[in-house]
């Protein structure tokens, strides 16, 4: 630490910014690229489904019951090729798991940000001010950490009802208490340094305190833990709708398709479940890759 | 400590307290409480009785009174569907859900210590490895899902174990259990591995990092420079350090397993307190629900006193005040 010369070499002329720098780290493992490539791949799947996707399962005309509960790689009477098989109404299970996976992603990343939104805030105030807001604020983190999201999120649905705003109302209120614990643990160590000091000597507004000076500074912790919050929140979005408490069934993520093929699973017609899963388990691994890595990258503690 | 104690007993009961509001709360704001606690077939003159009878037509606090009361007496409405009292038709399926629950957490201790014991003795070994990627996958892997793949495989396509169930019990003590005949035991072993794969990734992954923690440590060095034997070392020298963090968790998870039971319940037909739950609430038998709610915050209320207390007295290091290190 205290020989300056050797610690501190010359800087390039063009300086790295920290975003560019942890970008360069974060490549450097072959396992977080190949996550972060399954990642684009999928977002990519979401964004494109209604123009690659060989048939709109929402289309009724493009349904044809005769084709329904075909195995994969079975041809219809109009000559297209299910390579998934098809469900109980004759939908291709491959268009319905991208149709899917745009429900499934959505309600997982919107439900992040919002709780990201609400969380980060009540936790650099908590912070920040101290005193007996903090104390409530995180009293309200430690009760809410103290039940599974899982069984929140059931009883939150049992009273709201089905519905996609209201499985993304039930997962920030289950998840929020992460971010606010983490934007506090932050911003504890944060609030200590000079900058606020000079900040505060300025007689900036408090807001601008918190939002502009604070949080920027609090953000590579709240990222790590957006990107494990979203596969979560992914997988309890599924868990909840394989229930029946999630999503109406007229807008099916992946855990509902899987739940549709239950019943048939028993008489050996695997793949309406299986294929869905699976897509569902490739979504959450390859968010948990990036997540991990940026983990890595994004603690000061792990040795660079 | 008994001042500790005490001043823990009752920041539990304002939890307690908290959570009765909340309750009361969702059911009688959110929604509206007579469509709740009315029988949708009854017809208005028998609807108006009930709301007297129920007391609905009092201001709100005078409500909550009466439901608190009725909460600590036990009675928190009878149930639509099976026409008893709700908490009455809850315990009755709490054995099986702990039956379910107790196999997962043992079934967690006997394979993740042991595969994470190996795992921190030799981390480089090639069984090692493939230990730690099985963990990752017993985390990243949907319950349901497993539970599926679990039922398609054992019972579908090789036929081996039933898919569903309880099989036939037998009793102990008053309580019917399955793993007391052959029958329950094939019926258990499905939904138990189901529940305590997420569990068995937890314990091996603290295990192991307890002990690659506890090994370069001088005491390790001391035993085996007084010539102990190998299983000496490991099974009480090390073994010994490393239980705390992992009774601990141990004990803490044991109520997010009762959580997942709910899944878990539910792919298996298992008829415990979970798949109750579902069924109620896909039939909208709010009695039920409520009484499972109070249920599972009394529940998860004692297991959090539990762990705190036992970690106090296993960790002399938590200081007594309850401040933050």
């Amino acid at each position: 630490m205290s020989a300056p010369a050797s610690s501190f070499p010359h800087r390039p002329a063009t300086q790295e910014t920290p975003a560019r720098r942890a970008a360069r780290i974060f490549f450097k493992s072959n396992l977080a690229v190949f996550g972060f490539a399954l990642l684009c791949f999928i977002v990519a799947v979401t964004l494109l489904a209604p123009f690659i996707a060989p048939q709109n399962p929402y289309d009724l005309l493009q349904l044809d019951i005769m084709n329904s509960r075909l195995e994969p790689g079975s041809v219809s009477l109009d000559g297209k090729t299910f390579w998934l098989g098809t469900d109980d109404q004759g939908r291709d299970i491959l268009s319905g798991i991208m149709y899917g996976l745009r429900i499934s992603l959505g309600v997982g990343v919107s439900s992040a940000l919002f709780a990201a939104a609400v969380g980060g805030s009540l936790g650099l105030i908590a912070a920040y001010v101290g005193g007996r807001t903090e104390t409530v604020i995180m009293r309200a983190v430690d009760l809410q950490l103290s039940f599974p999201a899982i069984l929140v999120a059931m009883m939150i649905l049992a009273f709201l009802g089905k519905g996609v705003m209201n499985v993304v109302l039930a997962l920030i209120i289950v998840e929020w208490a992460a971010y606010a614990r983490t934007a506090r643990g932050a911003a504890l160590v944060e609030r200590r340094k000079e900058y606020i000091e000079a900040a505060e000597a300025l007689a900036l507004p408090r807001w601008r305190l918190l939002f502009v000076h604070l949080l920027p500074n609090c953000l590579p912790p709240l990222i790590v833990i957006a990107t494990v919050q979203i596969a979560r929140a992914i997988a309890l979005e599924a868990t909840l709708s394989f229930l029946g408490l999630g999503v109406p069934v007229t807008e099916p993520s992946l855990g509902l398709l899987v739940a549709n093929g239950y019943q048939y699973m028993l008489s050996g017609k695997f793949w309406i479940s299986l294929y869905p899963g699976i897509a569902l388990l490739i979504a959450i691994v390859a968010i948990n890759l990036v997540g991990d890595r940026l983990r890595d990258v994004l603690n000061p503690r792990s040795s660079r | 400590m008994s001042e500790w104690l005490f001043r823990r007993l009752i920041q539990a009961m304002f939890v307690m307290l908290a959570m009765t509001m909340i309750v009361f709360v969702a059911v009688n704001v959110i929604g509206n409480p007579v469509d709740i606690l009315v029988p949708p077939d009854a017809d208005q003159v028998e609807r108006q009785r009930i709301i007297v009878a129920l007391g609905l037509d009092q201001p709100l606090w005078a409500q909550y009174v009466q439901f608190l009361k009725g909460a600590l007496h036990g009675d928190v409405g009878v149930s639509y569907v099976y026409n008893e009292p709700a908490l009455r038709v809850i315990l009755q399926r709490l054995p099986a859900t702990m039956e379910l629950a107790v196999c997962a957490v043992i079934m967690a201790v006997i394979f993740g210590i042991p595969l994470g014991l190996y795992a921190g003795l030799k981390p480089d070994g090639f069984a090692s490895r493939l230990i730690m990627t099985g963990s990752i996958l017993g985390f990243s892997l949907p319950t349901f899902w497993v539970g599926l793949v679990l039922i398609m495989v054992f019972a579908v396509q090789l036929g081996w174990l039933p898919s569903g169930g309880r099989g036939e019990t037998a009793p102990l003590f008053g309580v019917q259990l399955s793993f007391l005949t052959r029958d329950g035991l094939a019926h258990l072993l499905l939904p138990a591995i189901n529940l305590s794969l997420f569990k068995i990734s937890l314990v091996l992954r603290l295990t192991r990092a307890g002990v690659m923690e506890v090994l370069p440590l001088d005491y390790i060095k001391f035993a085996r420079a007084k010539g102990l034997s190998e299983a000496r070392v490991i099974g009480v020298h090390v073994l010994k350090n490393i239980m705390i963090p992992v009774v601990t968790v141990i004990g803490l998870e044991f109520g997010s397993v009762i959580a997942f039971s709910v899944v878990t319940e539910t792919i298996f037909s298992w008829p415990g307190m979970g798949k109750l739950i579902i069924d109620s609430i896909n039939v909208l038998d709010r009695p039920i629900i409520v009484a499972y709610l109070m249920l599972i915050v009394v529940l998860f209320v004692t297991i959090n006193l539990i762990v705190d207390i036992v970690y106090t007295l296993l960790d002399p290091r938590v200081r007594v005040g309850g401040q933050e290190a």
